[in-house]
């Protein structure tokens, strides 16, 4: 049995004009010590996705249905005690995008991290907590006596790395990593993309990793999905997703991304830019863009459909031949 | 190709930090070696890529080029013309041949000014005037940065655009005025990948079609791979490599830009995984490391001249320059 069962996840936000629907009927399952890789545009509703599942939605966001299936257990079905006694952090907890600024800047990085330990698990004295804290920067590579620090007395991968040392302290099943290299310069951003694999194998965690450079996902992922404007266009097998994308989106996405392995080639970008989601387009979101529309296209939005045996795509040019 | 348009010989910006009394008092004044002596030059029609990490110093070396900022010491010879020293009424007519585009697009155009404006601006302060004038070297320029059909876009706001349709229109308000050399700061850096290859093939064209030279900032080496024709890999103020974009890519010298291309992660999973060879991140610009500078995290170091010693940029291979002790017997 899958870790974690996500099934026809539907996310809006209200605003002023209507709903923005950010996510809509997204599905999608893990096994545990699997990492996915959640991989699109900004605004296709990645990190909506990372917010429902820890249920820590802005008050205008509202999960409008689905179900999110962990352990066997629907959390969207627990109350708002259950939600922060046993699920956050103790089994899903979440790295935040922007790690430069996530950490509060006049608290001690160590208190910090003994704050959410003692949220999370009250039981836990304050020797013990500050016991985890030291081994948990041992095991995210920094020094643990610059827990004492501040975080501006970090450098930017320091605190990226602390960020983490924070996310795993409750031994969480299911670790989300939200755009973990963004803002970092390259070498930086791969040594954290080293650490989290490490952390994976070493902790067996699970791992959904957030980002717009599939790059990054293709060298940690065993499993990747593609959004689209809320909707999931494509999943399946890391290899099989990048060898041999089906969906056009996909297919376009891929072919943009620069490869400093290959030759110099003319990039290719795909015409036109992502709709506005308080009104997206009917159908398939993508057919504006799409140069294979058909007629169907304009007016159904295609479902996943399994073309091989781990790999969905959802586009009308497959599955019904 | 193959003539210098603009060349940049021993150029350094220092900025003073602000110091306590006492310092003050002794005369001991601390700087930040933003750029610290660095020489290249930039061919006609051609897009040199001025690659490092944050805090290496290339969008300060890109602002000195246009004079944004005035450099400590140094020269810039444009066509063979010594321009740091211009006075700034001389600076004018410099800049109608220099222009820059800025990294940020939601920031860089004026959110009160209409498309039409933002275009027409740079022609009236160089003294172009005449309507008819204007309104044609609009809709030219317009065309070539593909923002077509040119009616739909001049009557709109920037906030009405997208991030690339705005990129664009800085684009095309750096070229109104027919500019021989553009400073590209990370150009694409803001926008998503599916709509970043439009404005990078905007700045192929353009240099295909008016001879435009570029300096092209990026943090990205894969783009830089795609895009320039040679490559400078900048740390901590310095050049440490030069060479045409192949003899970076395929054949890097200096530990550091090895240790570069090793880290850039590859849109394959079935590619040979990245490695970080070094450790740390890049100190600071203002107490950097003796010797050469990047000896603190250096997986190739070889001993004390490393530490004392600041490798100088030799031309190892024709056209393929090294900052690095293990090439100077």
């Amino acid at each position: 049995m899958p870790l974690l069962t996500v099934e026809n996840l539907t996310t809006y936000y209200r605003v002023l004009r209507g709903y923005v629907k950010a996510v809509e009927k997204c599905s999608f399952s893990i096994e545990k010590g699997e990492a996915l890789g959640l991989a699109g545009e900004s605004g296709c509703g990645k990190t909506t996705i990372a917010l429902s599942l820890l249920r820590i939605l802005p008050p205008e966001g509202k999960i409008i249905g689905g179900k999110i299936i962990l352990d066997g257990t629907d959390i969207l079905q627990l109350n708002e005690d259950k939600m922060r006694n046993e699920v956050r952090w103790k089994k899903i907890s979440l790295v935040f995008q922007g790690a430069m600024n996530a950490m509060n800047p006049i608290m001690r990085v160590k208190d910090q991290i003994i704050e959410a330990i003692k949220l999370h698990e009250p039981n836990v004295s304050k020797n013990e907590a500050e016991e985890r804290v030291n081994k948990l920067f041992e095991l995210v590579g920094i020094e643990p006596s610059r827990a004492e620090n501040y975080p501006f007395e970090f450098s930017g991968g320091m605190r990226q790395r602390a960020m983490i040392a924070m996310a795993i302290s409750c031994n969480p099943e299911l670790l989300i990593a939200d755009e973990p290299g963004t803002a970092l310069d390259v070498i930086v951003q791969a040594q954290i993309l080293k650490l989290l694999e490490e952390l994976k194998v070493k902790l067996g965690m699970s791992l959904i990793l957030i980002s717009h450079d599939l790059s990054l996902i293709a060298e940690i992922c065993e499993k990747t999905a593609i959004m689209y404007a809320g909707n999931m266009v494509e999943i399946g097998d890391s290899v099989s997703i990048f060898k041999n994308p089906q969906h056009p989106y996909t297919v376009g996405l891929i072919s943009s991304f620069p490869n400093i392995k290959s030759k110099k080639m003319k990039m290719i970008s795909i015409p036109g830019s992502p709709p506005d989601l308080l009104d997206p387009p009917p159908g398939c979101r993508f057919h504006p863009r799409c140069k294979y529309a058909l007629e169907i296209c304009r007016k159904n939005n295609p479902e996943l459909t399994a073309i091989d045996k781990n790999h969905m795509v959802a586009c009308h040019l497959y599955g019904k031949a | 190709m193959g003539e210098k348009l603009i060349e940049v010989i021993n150029l350094k910006k220092w900025f003073p930090l602000r110091t306590g009394f006492f310092s003050t008092l002794l005369k001991k004044e601390i700087y930040v070696k933003a750029v610290d002596d660095v020489s290249f030059y930039v061919n006609k029609g051609e897009i040199f890529g001025l690659a490092g990490e944050s805090g290496s110093g290339k969008t300060t070396t890109g602002k000195l080029l246009i004079r944004l900022i005035e450099p400590t010491s140094g020269k810039i010879l444009f066509k063979g013309e010594d321009i740091s020293k211009y006075p700034e009424s001389r600076l004018k007519s410099y800049r109608k041949k220099v222009q820059i585009v800025f990294q940020d697009p939601y920031e860089s155009l004026n959110p009160r000014m209409l498309v039409e404006d933002i275009l027409s601006e740079p022609l009236l302060i160089h003294g172009i005037s005449d309507e008819k004038e204007i309104s044609e070297k609009i809709y030219k320029i317009m065309e070539a940065v593909k923002l077509t059909p040119p009616e739909e876009f001049l009557l709109r706001y920037p906030h009405e655009l997208s991030g690339g349709q705005r990129q664009r229109v800085a684009t095309a308000r750096a070229l109104m005025l027919d500019p021989e050399f553009i400073v590209a700061d990370e150009p694409v850096s803001m926008l998503d990948v599916s709509i970043r290859a439009e404005v990078l093939n905007v700045i192929l064209d353009l240099r295909e079609k008016f001879n435009v030279a570029f300096l092209f900032i990026t943090h990205d080496l894969a783009l830089a791979r795609h895009i320039c024709d040679r490559i400078a890999v900048m740390y901590l103020g310095k050049i440490v490599e030069m060479a045409s974009v192949d003899g970076i890519v395929y054949d890097p010298l200096h530990p550091y830009t090895k240790a570069l291309i090793d880290a850039v992660p590859v849109p394959d999973p079935t590619a040979k995984r990245i490695e970080v060879v070094i450790k740390g991140e890049i100190p600071s610009p203002v107490n950097p490391p003796p010797g050469c500078r990047f000896h603190t995290r250096c997986p190739s170091f070889i001993g004390d001249i490393c530490r004392t010693v600041e490798p100088e940029l030799v031309e190892l291979k024709k056209d393929h320059y090294v900052a690095c002790h293990l090439y100077q017997k």
